[in-house]
């Protein structure tokens, strides 16, 4: 039988409210969230924290907003994950974000997850983490001083660590509706293979592109469960950048996302494997988005 | 902590440690024995329960997180002695053998039709997958969804 080891609990009433906590307490306190990942971890006695602050009361936390100049997409951090999947904004806008939410977990246990809680878990698997790296999105991070804004990708500083502080809380992620001139297009997409229904990856990409006619002027890949720094392919996206689109370009680009990364071999598979999967998934995810984005075309 | 929960339209309150899951809580602390602990690792589903209007694996939540909030579970559904047309729909079609992954695919099955009153096949596995049945082949309990939605009397 699992069961957490013994824990004091804070139902927090606003942000405000949890951050005083968090001060209270110190760094012995974590924040609950949809407690998904940490409930689990707790059980398995993985972590130990000794408060639990309960921020499932903060509901002006759940929103998906657009700012009013149509620049940026707000995602507050208490948004859950089937709240991003029914989200006509971020089908509209993020494609990549629709595809991955599908194959995240399952549908119960998207009710509950959230948007926070998955990039604050900070697993090198967490899917959502890969995705917000390759849209280049950023992170909100509130403490008692006020907020700050930091890249998705500086918000990761390794496995199961992120830039939040102890007295901080991640909440919003803000997406840049990269809308281009007239002429360009922008498109999204994420594949995953993971073994079996609802399950962590194996390896997954995504990628954003936003092409100019046959030119894909700019790009993102992120890739989750494969070693990648920060979940991000880099060195493809540097080599994409101002290139004309062909089969070929996307293969090397693939070729050059498996070469940077360091996928660890574990039960899910071995690492020539998962680098052959960084090469075709990031060939796949870009294939996908190119096509997106030309049926968007402005 | 003294919590109070309303399960199944009824009030409850306990005084339980913050550690106790709702599993636990649901069955060792009001004897509701209908909600299943199973893997205890969020992957079965056999402990899903409503939280408010969502299902939730109820082995990954505390019993505190729903303190003044409702909870349903299994027992919940049949009103007045009369089956909910899931249950009954389940009886029906044999969507269960031995009966361990049978509560909380109901439960499930039951929030699906209340947001979708006319799901496709591949919508009923989808909401399904994240519940494991060790015994049908999930084609009966399917079916069984299938066959509650086609009632016109689905309340
Ligand atoms: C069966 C199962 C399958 C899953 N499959 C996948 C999958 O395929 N892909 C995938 O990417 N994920 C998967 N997940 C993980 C899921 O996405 C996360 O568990 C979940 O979304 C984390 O969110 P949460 O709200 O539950 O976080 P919690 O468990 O509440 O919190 C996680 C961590 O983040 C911290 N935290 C939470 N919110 C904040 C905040 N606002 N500010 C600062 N810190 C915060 C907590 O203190 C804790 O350390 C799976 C989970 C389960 C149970
Ligand atoms: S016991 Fe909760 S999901 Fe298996
Ligand atoms: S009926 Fe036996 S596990 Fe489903």
């Amino acid at each position: 039988m699992q069961v957490p080891a013994q824990v004091e609990y804070e139902k927090a009433a606003s942000v405000a409210d949890t951050l005083t906590l968090l001060e209270r307490y110190g760094p012995v306190a974590r924040i609950l969230a949809g407690g998904h990942s940490l409930i689990p971890m707790m059980k398995l006695r993985l972590v130990h924290p000794e408060v639990l602050i309960d921020i499932n009361g903060l509901s002006d936390l759940e929103y998906i907003t657009v700012s009013p100049d149509g620049s940026s997409v707000s995602i507050g951090a208490l948004t859950r994950h089937a709240g991003l999947l029914a989200s006509d904004l971020v089908g509209e806008h993020f494609q990549i974000l629709s595809d991955a939410e599908r194959v995240i977990a399952d549908a119960v246990v998207r009710e509950w997850g959230t948007i926070g809680g998955s990039l604050c878990q900070a697993d090198p698997s967490e899917d959502l983490s890969a995705a917000f790296a390759a849209l280049k999105g950023s992170m909100i991070i509130t403490g008692s001083g006020g907020a700050r804004e930091v890249s998705a990708r500086e918000f990761h500083t390794g496995p199961y660590e992120t830039v939040v502080g102890p007295a901080e809380m991640l909440t919003e992620i803000r997406l840049p509706v990269h809308s281009g001139g007239r002429g360009t297009g922008t498109g999204s997409a994420y594949v995953k293979v993971s073994r079996r229904a609802g399950d962590w990856a194996v390896g997954a990409a995504g990628a954003w592109v936003r092409m100019a006619g046959g030119q894909i002027e700019d790009a993102g890949i992120g890739l989750a469960a494969l070693g990648a720094t920060h979940f991000v392919a880099a060195e493809a996206e540097e080599f994409l950048a101002g290139r004309d689109m062909s089969e070929d370009v996307l293969a090397r680009a693939g070729q050059i996302a498996a070469e940077n990364c360091h996928p660890p071999a574990d039960q899910r598979g071995p690492a020539d494997y998962k680098k052959h999967l960084a090469a075709e998934l990031t060939a796949r995810a870009l294939r996908a988005a190119v096509t997106r984005a030309r049926g968007r075309t402005a | 902590m003294k919590i109070t929960v309303t399960v199944n339209g009824a009030d409850y309150t306990r005084d339980v440690e913050p550690r106790m899951l709702l599993i636990h809580f649901l069955r060792d602390e009001l004897g509701l024995t209908g909600s299943h602990w199973g893997c205890d690792t969020s992957n079965c589903g056999s402990c899903v329960a409503w939280l408010d209007e969502t299902p939730v694996k109820s082995c990954t939540v505390l019993a505190v997180m729903a303190s003044g909030r409702r909870v349903m579970t299994v027992e919940g559904l049949a009103v007045g002695g009369r089956l909910d047309p899931v249950q009954e729909a389940f009886a029906e079609c044999h969507g269960l053998q031995c009966g361990f992954c049978t509560p909380g695919m109901m439960m499930t099955a039951r929030w699906l039709l209340d947001n979708n009153p006319e799901p496709s096949e591949a919508e009923v596995r989808e909401a399904i997958a994240g519940q494991v049945c060790r015994c049908t082949g999930y084609e009966n309990i399917v079916q069984s969804v299938l066959k509650a939605s086609s009632r016109t009397d689905l309340r």
